[in-house]
């Protein structure tokens, strides 16, 4: 990645702003790669709820949070970062089945304000949870000592082992969460679903089943990103919200419902986001925006949006 | 011995409209039974509250002595009866292939009578086409897939709402001869179209229903024997 490591005087790509050499360019480019697919994750939980349960999940950003929280919590109950994850996901999509029998079914054919009401209630509830149980203190989490360390790039930059662990990890779970969706009968009836619930019902297909098993998988898929981001990032309490608005931006660029677009959508803001705040640091916070007004004109559905018949 | 299908007293509603008043139906083991009547009727709102579609029903439907009058759409699809809707329905996101195993699932007691290969053999144009999207299929094409993918679920009872509807005659004719073939197999059929001499063709009873209510019923070549019956409830 980035090429062998070479010596040579950094050079400016674009003056006026910044100099960039092939190495720090690589690094910047693995990191917003690796933003965009924990992006991805969340994102694509939220896509496939809004897409086939007609859900606005507000709260999905909550469960980000709470991924690293149970990340924080499970490392340091097991001893075990390898054990948290496994028993965060696990903790988190359980948690998914119970919220969708008690509360979100009610939210299928309501409309929308009412189902966003009711996530954002949701988002309260997690919030008042985690302050009883873990408090307000930012935590951190110490990455698993099999990936611990650095891989030198130059004399004096390391890319941390863990953060191409997460690239890789997260890709690979893209890659199943794609082919589940795309090559198994169970994605069939997922798409399915998602095109006609009544047809899919009428053929027999239990859709409350397939509805709580989505929505838990969402869930989890969001935890899963809150828990292998925490020993990057610190764990605190409002690191919902920014990845919240972000999953959205993604879903609507992507085109709502589209596991693939969500694809695209994640490290197009992941990439977005990284670079500007490289090349264009007094625009970046509005970049991502501009990218999505310019997108959607270009494609009102989103990038692999089904257009309206 | 107890019909396959035995509907008493059945009404629905839309909101405060009732569509269906006090039907009573009964159709044996591998009967085809024809469905007709004017436009607004009621007969694509019969079939869809045997399917469990419309949500303010009342009566009672039992199949093979089985209530399944207040039963989910799921529940009464995996107790053997299919549903091929008007405006076909397929989905147009999943190739042609995965429009039919999505649905696959063998019948009651386990009967496997159409699998995934006969459902290709009966609609070559299907396999012709297994690859592509539902959405690239042409308008008879997709009537076939709606067909198949019910076929897929090893029905006992098929209900088919106006399958030839916009299709050209030739395309037409193949779908009435395959549902010809599904007969033959010992699925009973419940059918609406408008073309009625290919219905008498096919039904053993022809059912007309009017204004929510059925008028009259009997085999084919009775009703075609009074003149002006037909005439008066289907308007041809």
């Amino acid at each position: 990645m980035g090429g062998p490591p070479q010596r040579e005087t950094p050079r400016p790509l674009l003056p006026g702003h910044g100099s960039m050499d092939l190495q720090t360019f690589a690094v910047q480019l693995l990191n917003g790669v690796q933003y965009g697919l924990v992006l991805f994750l969340v994102a694509s939980g939220l896509t496939l709820i809004f897409g086939i349960l007609g859900v606005i999940n507000l709260a999905h950003g909550a469960f980000y949070m709470l991924g690293a929280y149970l990340a924080y919590w499970l490392t340091a109950a097991t001893g075990s970062f390898w054990l948290a994850l496994a028993g965060g996901v696990a903790i988190a999509f359980c948690l998914g089945l119970a919220l969708e029998q008690l509360l979100v079914r009610r939210l299928y054919g309501r409309d929308h304000l009412t189902q966003v009401l009711m996530s954002y209630g949701l988002i309260l509830v997690i919030d008042e949870a985690r302050q009883i149980l873990f408090g307000k203190d930012v935590h951190s989490v110490a990455a698993p000592a099999l990936l611990a360390g650095g891989i030198r790039l130059t004399d004096l930059q390391t890319y941390p082992v863990y953060r191409l662990a997460v690239c890789i990890f997260c890709l690979l779970v893209a890659v199943g969460v794609f082919l589940l969706i795309h090559r198994t009968r169970i994605g069939m009836i997922v798409r399915a679903g998602a095109e006609n619930r009544e047809m899919t019902r009428a053929l027999g297909i239990p859709f409350d089943t397939v509805n709580r098993t989505v929505f838990a998988a969402g869930i989890a898929l969001a935890a899963l990103a809150g828990l292998v981001v925490a020993p990057i990032s610190t764990v605190f309490p409002g690191m919902g919200d920014g990845m919240l608005i972000l999953s959205f931006v993604v879903v609507v660029l992507g085109g709502i419902g589209s596991v693939a677009g969500a694809a695209i959508g994640a490290l197009l803001v992941g990439l977005t986001d990284t670079f500007g705040k490289v090349f264009f640091p007094s625009l970046s916070s509005m970049l991502i925006y501009v990218v999505m007004a310019l997108v959607l004109i270009w494609r009102p559905t989103g990038i692999l949006g089904r257009r309206e018949a | 011995m107890t019909p396959l299908l035995a509907v008493a007293g059945l009404e629905a509603f839309y909101g405060a409209s009732q569509v269906l008043k006090g039907i009573e139906l009964e159709v044996g083991r591998g009967e085809a039974v024809g469905l007709v009547g004017r436009n607004g009727m009621g007969k694509s709102t019969l079939l869809r509250s045997l399917m469990g579609l419309v949500p303010d029903r009342r009566g009672s439907i039992r199949l093979d002595g089985r209530d399944i009058a207040r039963a989910p759409p799921e529940a009464i699809a995996r107790s053997g009866i299919a549903y091929v809707p008007e405006g076909r329905g397929i989905f147009g996101s999943l190739t042609v292939i995965e429009n039919l195993v999505m649905a696959a699932r063998p019948g009651c007691g386990g009967r496997r009578t159409w699998t995934l290969e006969r459902v290709l053999a009966l609609f070559p144009r299907l396999a012709e086409r297994r690859r592509h999207g539902g959405q690239q299929l042409s308008g008879g094409e997709q009537q076939m897939l709606t067909i198949g993918r019910a076929l897929m679920t090893n029905p006992e009872l098929i209900l088919v709402d106006e399958a030839t509807e916009g299709l050209a005659p030739l395309v037409a004719q193949e779908i009435w001869r395959t549902l010809d073939v599904i007969r033959g197999e010992g699925a009973a059929v419940i059918v609406v179209d408008k073309d009625m001499r290919a219905i008498a063709r096919l039904a053993d009873r022809i059912v007309v229903l009017a204004k929510g209510e059925i008028v009259l019923a009997g085999r084919p070549a009775a009703l075609a024997a009074t003149p002006g019956l037909l005439e008066r409830y289907v308007g041809i």
